[in-house]
């Protein structure tokens, strides 16, 4: 499928090299396509992958970021991270949440597998005020909340390609894309020059640095490698049943394919005394 | 509806409920004995593919229905727990809202092939304008249940295109205020776009019913376009028509699952998995690509409501098309300069959906200009002139005349 899709663009992109241009008209860089386990036909979220990349959104991301569409029970569904039903209570109990007791006194207690993971500020406008003034926005949805502009004939091509990551493209782009401003780039006050963010100025200060999070999988401890982990971690977190959507595509293609073919050979039969 | 039924049913009951309430004799002279034209192509198939279409909408719909909750505070989140915890939810979300799509391919493919064989021509005026009609509802109801997840282009898409009605001089801002219910997209306006979402299937379902019993009454249009003249012209709807648009119904489903399953995000937008934010307006405002033509029509033209009217005009143009087109001959096989017409504004509108999509500045409007100018000219210019002064090629005898000419 790579290979394939790799020779598609190749072939129209020598045949319609005007198309880089649109893509530099929003004045950010193309984000470079990066390999996900869970893309093409038969993609697959890649366990070890979205084991780390909870990992560093619980260890970095989740100081700022909520992620209150997606509970603890769900790292113990099929196709997520492959986490047992007792490690992600485990992990739920780790959390302190805010609840009622008997008697309606606001308590603590420990988490539970059915509760979402708990946002570290009480409201937004408490989030927005420990920011400078700008909510971290919830990451619930984001990989499927962000993209960039394809162009022709690119937009065209996915279709046939499949190329769907605009999304985790974009954030791993936008993780690694910390750079110094050019020299006649103001800089605005609590802004981070970033490449990709549009208009380069992203009020998030570079969040991953070498050696920042400890894995125990031996993968690399780099930030190119933490901002892969964590992107796939989030493109789980958006759509959750990913896995299970293609395995059902799949058995759905191949029995439409049969039923379209016994029926156009019905259909040849059925007319062959008209024509 | 045709009296080209013989049904006599077997069973003494079934004879005894037919003589009070003929419904066998109905089904089986609507879907079984009916007579279509045997030169029928494989465009002709998209009629039943989007009755088909409507059957899915309404079902998924019936079914999202009993877990989403119309409120501004929950109406993002019930959707994603669709996505995440109803059972099948996500197939479920994503066949309903990539359905919107595919109903929309076949829907337009029907009205291209309507325009290229003719099939508004007399004695199917009528049967037009309910498909017009259908056409409009499709494009209210897919508008309306847009809004419905509530994310940021939820919000801003109805914010805009609520705003058209602002455009009506003296009362529009107070039509506008009506529609929303408040000053502005909120609360109230969620709740009447559900009611309205709901409801709007079903009043399409009616005109689709009008739709089909005005064509049982006028026939189906065919390639050759001209009437059928003897039994040697028709076959039977079933089993021809049956097994023949099954087949397509089906292939036609392989193009659906292709996007539910591989790429249902694929024509939606990322900015509408950001819950919607009355204070924040996204960079581009773009409608679903359905609309993307209309919405080119829409800012091609420098004044609000004669922009609003030319949008509308658009659409509104298409009901006229008997009479517009002046032309004694249906079908474009036969009329080699209208084929190339056809073809020219065929191009146009893919044009404009491509503008529809680009940011209104620079040469994307004068290009939206020419198109527009071009759209309503193919109207208003062409089609009655070329009824005038093209020379037609001469027509077959009969269809089965086409039919044996052509494989000859």
């Amino acid at each position: 499928m790579t290979t394939q899709r790799i020779l598609i663009a190749l072939t129209l992109a020598a045949s319609l090299s005007a198309s880089g241009a649109a893509h530099a008209a929003e004045g950010a860089p193309v984000p470079p396509a990066q390999k996900w386990s869970f893309a093409g036909p038969f993609g697959k979220y890649d366990q070890g992958q979205l084991q780390r990349g909870f990992k560093i959104y619980k260890e970095v991301c989740a100081s700022c970021h909520a992620m209150s569409l997606v509970s603890f029970r769900n790292l113990a569904e099929p196709g997520g991270p492959g986490f047992s039903a007792a490690q992600a209570a485990a992990v739920a109990s780790e959390y302190k949440i805010k609840d009622l007791d008997d008697k309606g006194e606001v308590i603590e207690r420990p988490g539970r597998p059915a509760d979402a993971f708990p946002a570290p500020f009480a409201n937004d406008r408490a989030a927005a005020a420990a920011n400078g003034g700008v909510t971290p926005p919830d990451l619930s949805t984001m990989a499927k909340a962000r993209t960039y502009e394809r162009g022709f004939p690119w937009f065209v091509i996915d279709i046939f390609t499949q190329y769907q990551e605009q999304g985790p493209d974009y954030i791993t782009a936008l993780l690694l894309g910390y750079k110094n401003p050019p020299k006649d780039f103001v800089l605005p006050p609590g802004g981070n020059y970033n490449e990709y963010f549009p208009g380069h100025v992203i009020a998030m200060p570079p969040p991953l640095s070498d050696g920042q999070v400890t894995y125990d999988d031996g993968a690399p401890e780099t930030v190119a490698q933490y901002a892969k982990d964590v992107t796939a971690f989030m493109m789980w977190a958006a759509e959750p049943h990913l896995v299970q959507r293609k395995r059902i595509g799949f058995q759905v293609m191949i029995f439409l394919i049969v039923l379209s073919g016994l029926l156009y050979f019905t259909k040849k039969k059925v007319w062959s005394a008209v024509h | 509806m045709h009296g080209n039924s013989t049904y006599q049913p077997q069973s003494k009951i079934g004879q005894w409920f037919e003589k009070r309430l003929p419904i066998g004799g109905l089904i089986h002279s609507s879907f079984v004995a009916y007579p279509t034209p045997r030169n029928l192509n494989y465009w002709w198939t998209f009629g039943g593919i989007l009755s088909f279409m409507l059957g899915v909408q309404i079902i998924t719909g019936i079914v999202l229905a009993m877990h989403y909750t119309p409120h501004v505070d929950l109406a993002f989140k019930s959707v994603e727990s669709i996505m995440r915890d109803v059972n099948y939810g996500w197939l479920l979300r994503y066949l309903h809202s990539n359905g919107a799509s595919m109903f929309f391919i076949a829907v337009y493919i029907h009205i291209y092939r309507g325009m290229y064989y003719g099939s508004y021509k007399e004695p199917r005026e009528v049967l037009w304008i309910l498909g017009v009609i259908i056409y409009l509802l499709m494009m209210a109801t897919g508008f309306l249940g847009y809004t419905l997840p509530w994310g940021q282009m939820s919000f801003w898409g109805a914010t805009v295109i609520t705003n058209f009605f602002s455009a009506i001089p003296g009362v529009g801002e107070t039509v506008v205020t009506w529609l929303w219910g408040g000053y502005a997209v909120g609360n109230p306006t969620l709740n009447r776009f559900y009611s309205l979402h709901y409801l709007l299937p079903f009043v399409i379902a009616g005109v689709v019913v009008l739709h089909v019993w005005a064509l049982h009454v006028s026939g189906q249009n065919n390639p050759a376009g001209i009437e059928p003249k003897s039994e040697r012209d028709t076959v039977p709807f079933t089993p021809y028509a049956t097994v023949k648009d099954s087949f397509m119904m089906v292939a036609f489903c392989i193009l659906f699952a292709w996007f539910v399953f591989y790429m249902p995000n694929y024509l939606g937008h990322a900015d509408n998995y950001i819950v919607a934010n009355p204070a924040v307006t996204p960079a581009h405002i773009v409608p679903e690509w359905y609309y993307l033509p209309f919405y080119a029509i829409l800012r091609a033209v420098p004044d609000k409501l004669l922009g609003v009217l030319a949008m509308f005009g658009s659409i509104a143009i298409l009901a006229f098309l008997p009479w517009l087109d002046t032309s004694k001959v249906k079908s474009a096989r036969y009329r080699p300069l209208y084929k190339q017409f056809f073809w020219l504004f065929f191009a146009v509108c893919i044009g404009l959906g491509w503008l529809g999509a680009k940011p209104a500045e620079g040469i994307y409007v004068v290009l939206s200009r020419i198109l527009t100018i071009y759209y309503f000219a193919h109207f208003i210019v062409v089609l009655p002139l070329l009824g005038i002064f093209e020379k037609t090629k001469p027509l077959p005898n009969s269809i089965s005349e086409s039919v044996l000419g052509s494989k000859a």
